[in-house]
């Protein structure tokens, strides 16, 4: 039913979108705390209603390569996993935004180095945003902050990545991956036939129909002046992503004494921060990248602006604060508190590390 | 009678592979790919597949397969062949996939792959071109290089206790429920090359028929690597490859 709101969990509720996105592939490999989107797809058959292809892989690897064989025809494929396997998939990612395709990853983190943890984090933030596999390149990274943003960067994710002919990855935290809440599914939207994907990607390797001129999609390129021009075109891109499509949240910015910048779960645990903040007197704003690349360095340049100073709260040893800290140019004290290894902090924690680093700081 | 009575369209009975560009190829002259690519477009063509079908090529030296084979293609990491062309087939059942692969690809860094596209039966066609060492880097081991053979990193010969011993990948593929057909060809007789085309259309007709997956080995050679001359590199291939690795089907259902 339109518009109709329903209870479940982030990964489940990525399953749902992806299908009525109008998805045509899910290649994955059972990881913890994600494994509910192969699940929820599985039981779901989609390949009985819209067609949709769904594939446990034999591992992460050979997952992201299913995508780039999936993304080279034209399709729109996605995977999903978790820190550990999204380290397995650097390489094939590395690929996929080498030959410019379009591809949506989803990374439901999980502490580590290592194994690590199964409890959330936000520790991947710097293998996301720099890159992550090896080369010059960049993902699209969305990071949702609830179920139904879960939701709706599904469709964005892949609506950009098409755009722009680039790999996107929703970097979720465990927390918006495990918890339940309200959220509003999109309608079914049909798959896109064969002919039209033809149409719409002339570019794709899928059979040379009308004996037109062959497609090959690949990355090598032996010529150095030609491999500078391949990368030339791909800065390119996303010079213009930079341009249009840096998105973020602002929450009491103006009038506020001080920032906290949080992404993802972290942000809403920092609204309540907020308004205990508030019970003492202090004035707080907060700034949400919802695109961690392309990263709302201008948005948090002025939302700086005469601010006493910056906390930058993530679940991590400090990784968006580079960047924060690149935003202001270090004009202000920029400063961070995080937990490490699955733990995630009380809004109390994060008011007392507001009056410890900035406010009343021991000097 | 003048030469111009005889060189008459009813009187060919050779010529160039529609499908095969003529350009200069980078592979070493003695090298077995560029037959086993004059086959594979031979039977793409003879078959009405052109429209219809998707390579994936390589790492090593076919990888640039797609600048001589005019079908669409996509090139993939070394040794994901196989995961790539499971996605195309699966998204794309009509079309014909196949992967052209070399033994580092098959039987090393894509042993994962390769096994598990065949045992879950994926209607693809895998070629598979075993020539015992590593021709693109330089000429290392390959884990179908023989006991004994010399390599840019078993210089003194490959030793069991150090490198353990060839991998008979196709012998395993036999024993996959997926795989409908597994064959080892060659290509030094002109006898060899018609039977390696003959199994290269039963491999494609499988996929067309959704028999399972296919396997075709060639056994090859790379004279370069094995640092002999081309007539020396196919008398070596004979006498040390074939005891090891014997022509001839090792199944077909």
């Amino acid at each position: 039913m339109k518009g109709e709101v329903t209870l479940m969990k982030g990964n489940e509720a990525v399953a749902h979108a992806a299908i009525r996105y109008g998805c045509d592939g899910y290649f994955g490999y059972p990881i913890t705390p994600q494994s509910e989107v192969l699940e929820t797809l599985e039981a779901l058959m989609p390949w009985e209603t819209t067609g949709m292809v769904v594939l446990q892989a034999e591992s992460e690897v050979a997952a992201i390569n299913m995508v780039y064989g999936g993304a080279a025809t034209g399709k729109a494929v996605m995977t999903s996993s978790s820190s550990p396997g999204i380290s397995l998939k650097q390489e094939g990612i590395s690929y996929i935004a080498a030959a410019s395709l379009p591809a949506l990853i989803l990374n439901v983190m999980r502490g580590g180095p290592g194994l690590g943890t199964i409890q959330p984090s936000q520790a991947d933030y710097f293998q996301a945003t720099k890159g992550g596999g090896h080369g010059d390149y960049h993902l699209i990274v969305l990071a949702p902050a609830s179920v139904q943003e879960m939701v709706d960067f599904v469709g964005l994710g892949f609506d950009l990545s098409f755009k722009y002919l680039t790999p996107a990855m929703i970097l979720a935290d465990g927390i918006v991956g495990q918890m339940m809440e309200k959220v509003v599914l999109p309608e079914q939207r049909p798959r896109r036939t064969d002919e039209e994907v033809k149409k719409q990607c002339p570019w794709a390797a899928n059979g040379r129909t009308g004996l037109r001129k062959r497609n090959v999609v690949t990355s090598l390129e032996l010529e150095s002046a030609k491999m500078e021009v391949n990368n030339h075109r791909l800065q390119a891109t996303y010079r213009e992503i930079e341009k249009n499509e840096t998105r973020w949240e602002e929450i009491d910015v103006e009038g506020a004494d001080y920032l906290m910048i949080a992404f993802g779960s972290v942000a809403r645990i920092c609204d309540k921060a907020r308004e205990l903040a508030a019970e003492k007197g202090l004035k707080v704003g907060i700034v949400r990248p919802i695109t961690l690349w392309p990263f709302p360095t201008e948005a948090i340049n002025k939302a700086a602006q005469g601010k006493k100073g910056i906390l930058v709260v993530e679940l991590n040893a400090g990784q968006m604060i580079e960047d924060v800290r690149l935003a202001v140019h270090d004009n202000l004290p920029v400063e961070h508190f995080g937990r490490l290894g699955g733990i995630i902090p009380s809004p109390n924690e994060i008011v007392d590390a507001l009056e410890e680093k900035l406010v009343n700081p021991k000097k | 009678m003048e030469i111009t009575d005889i060189i008459r369209e009813e009187n060919k009975v050779y010529s160039a592979p529609q499908l095969l560009d003529e350009v200069d190829m980078h592979y070493c002259p003695g090298c077995s790919h560029g037959v086993v690519h004059k086959l594979v477009s031979e039977v793409i063509h003879e078959m009405g597949l052109t429209e219809t079908t998707v390579g994936v090529s390589p790492v090593g030296c076919a990888v640039f397969a797609y600048n001589y084979i005019d079908v669409d293609w996509v090139e993939a990491a070394h040794g994901r062949a196989p995961a790539v062309a499971t996605a195309i087939k699966r998204l794309w059942p009509q079309n014909t996939v196949f992967t052209y692969q070399g033994d580092g690809d098959m039987a090393a860094i894509g042993t994962a792959e390769s096994i598990h596209a065949a045992n879950r039966g994926e209607n693809i066609v895998m070629i598979f071109v075993n020539n015992a060492i590593y021709g693109m880097t330089g000429g290392q081991m390959a884990p179908t290089t023989l006991l004994g053979q010399k390599t840019a990193t078993t210089p003194y010969g490959r030793r069991v206790d150090l490198n353990g011993h060839p991998l008979e990948i196709t012998e395993l593929m036999k024993m996959l429920d997926g795989t409908c057909y597994v064959t080892r060809q060659s290509v030094h007789t002109p006898a060899a090359v018609r039977k390696t085309k003959a199994a290269l259309k039963k491999a494609f007709q499988n996929s067309l028929d959704k028999k399972g997956t296919s396997v075709v080995e060639v056994v090859s050679t790379c004279n370069s690597g094995w640092k002999l001359s081309p007539e020396k590199a196919n008398e070596w291939m004979v006498e040390n490859m074939f005891p090891k690795y014997p022509l001839g089907d090792l199944k077909d259902i």
